[in-house]
């Protein structure tokens, strides 16, 4: 099985951190996986994107045209990225950027206002932990226990408020209601 | 999961370089390729060796040159722009015989071109790095754990034929994240000639060496391009690499290498769904080229398809090694553009549809 992940937003907004996560705990649970970014002046300020690929097979072209899951972080993205999701795929829009909502009646979309909950609790910078969290309670692709330890575990554990808060952050996605 | 990293195309080759025995690393900030040098500059210290920003790429090259000449295994990298001002240095290289590494992450070019994948490179990396009779040993990976499997034999075939060895890899590779086993990549060692040659001190115990490649007697530079060109003759024999997917009964060969070849595979699956068979030869070595892979399939495919990042400079080496007995078509994208596995498989269809 190969699950398609695009995740798209502006630079600055943690979407490369987001994917690098997935990639991770997609490692440790024995899966081939790339993880492949925009790079360059999306770095500052534009838009930014990653495009990671989980497979129990060999990984061909580590570029997606056509995601299983659409994470988009803001409009632009959204815009861009949503005509492509797979039939039968998944978008989980961060509804605080994205006021509109889809269409298309062939895939499953859920929207999760990411952005106000990161400042409504302390959390800024932190829609895209949040995301994960929610991503994580909708498909059940990874085990939020491991998934919670393999992010803590990149974290120096100097920085103890960080550890803290991105914990908070991905409990807030997982425990979203719609 | 066994003792897997995930890190980027371009640490990953520079961890495996300095788990290769690489203690002298000289280069200069480009994109898409700066995220090696980053690392050499955290790591290198740690492990005795010297990493060093040149003040420019030529600077770079020429400190490669008397690091290599002292007899320490040295590198370099870049991008594009960057190895075209290398090119000088990369020559006299060869003109000394001197081994080392030189990896190339490719962007799009003519110019300062773009940040882009590419694999414009290609003429350059296998026709001509620099002026002169010369080639170098140059490797194209597909993967990031294939660029660090990649690296130690590199080395390994540098210090061996004296030469220099390039690892020419892309934007997308370098930038790409992919497990990576350190462990398994060391697997294999060679017994290395001591480098006599070296000029790091003859501590009076033996004549001074001279390194050097100004030959002012054309039948004494003859005779050091004739020995050369025998240590080519050897590489070719012993050292080229090449990997062959489906090509027993595939009526098209897409021949690709690099980030590429992936792209194909994926088209080759999904061919091979709907009933139509595609292989692959993927040069690994892109000099030597696998010209013996090719002439077999050309024994048994009615079409040859190379697909490349560039505007076909490939196309020349597979009619050359198939003597053009078979049809070779080309589909590429350039300037940093990528095509999707959609893209090769509707160029895979228009030929097969040519066969009907």
């Amino acid at each position: 099985m190969t699950t398609e992940i695009l995740l798209a937003g502006f630079g600055g907004q943690g979407i490369l951190f987001a994917g690098k996560q997935l990639a991770k705990t997609a490692m440790y649970n024995d899966k081939n996986v790339s993880w492949l970014p925009s790079y360059g002046p999306e770095m500052r300020g534009g838009s930014a994107n990653c495009s990671v690929i989980i497979s129990d097979n060999e990984i061909g072209s580590p570029i997606i045209n056509r995601p299983d899951i659409l994470i988009a972080f803001n409009l632009p993205s959204f815009d861009k990225f949503e005509p492509k999701i797979k039939e039968g795929g998944i978008l989980i829009a961060n509804s605080s950027l994205i006021a509109t909502k889809s269409e298309r009646d062939d895939i499953k979309a859920y929207y999760i206002p990411a952005t106000q909950l990161a400042s409504d609790n302390g959390l800024e910078g932190g829609a895209n932990v949040i995301i994960l969290g929610y991503l994580l309670k909708l498909t059940g692709i990874f085990d939020l226990d491991q998934f919670i330890d393999l992010m803590v575990a990149g974290i120096p554990a100097t920085k103890a408020k960080l550890i803290e808060n991105n914990k908070k952050a991905i409990m807030l996605g997982y425990n979203y209601e719609a | 999961m066994a003792n897997k990293v995930l890190m980027k195309g371009n640490e990953a080759l520079a961890e495996a370089a300095i788990r290769n025995g690489c203690l002298n690393f000289f280069g200069y900030p480009i994109t898409p390729q700066t995220e090696l040098a980053e690392y050499m500059a955290k790591r290198m210290p740690k492990v005795g060796g010297l990493c060093l920003q040149a003040e420019s790429e030529v600077a770079a090259i020429n400190m490669v040159l008397g690091a290599a000449a002292s007899g320490v295994r040295a590198m370099t990298s870049s991008s594009s722009p960057g190895v075209s001002l290398k090119s000088e240095g990369i020559s006299y290289m060869v003109g000394c015989d001197l081994p080392c590494l030189i990896c190339n992450v490719q962007r799009g070019g003519p110019g300062l071109g773009g940040i882009q994948p590419s694999q414009q490179d290609y003429y350059q990396a296998t026709k001509a790095n620099g002026h002169g009779d010369l080639h170098l040993y140059v490797l194209a990976p597909a993967s990031v754990q294939e660029m660090v499997n990649l690296v130690g034999r590199a080395f390994d075939v540098a210090d061996t034929y004296r030469t220099p060895a390039m690892i020419l890899a892309d934007g997308a590779l370098g930038q790409m994240m992919e497990p990576v086993d350190f462990d398994a990549a060391l697997s294999e060692k060679r017994e290395l000639p001591e480098k006599t040659w070296a000029t790091n001190g003859t501590k009076m115990q033996r004549k001074r060496n001279v390194i050097n490649s100004l030959y002012m007697n054309p039948d004494d530079l003859e005779k050091s391009i004739i020995d050369r060109f025998e240590r080519y003759k050897k590489i070719e024999e012993n050292e080229t690499l090449y990997e062959e997917l489906y090509t027993d009964d595939a009526d098209i060969v897409i021949v690709s290498y690099g980030i590429t070849s992936r792209i194909c595979k994926s088209a080759i699956e999904m061919a091979r769904a709907e009933g139509i068979k595609v292989g692959l030869i993927r040069p690994i070595t892109v000099w030597p080229y696998p010209k013996a892979a090719i002439a077999k399939a050309a024994k048994t495919a009615k079409h040859f398809l190379v697909v490349e990042l560039n505007m076909g400079q490939m196309v020349d080496d597979v009619k050359v090694a198939c003597e053009c007995r078979v049809p070779v078509s080309f589909f590429g994208r350039t300037g940093g553009v990528l095509p999707t596995a959609e893209d090769v498989l509707a160029e895979i269809k228009k030929l097969n549809g040519g066969n009907k």
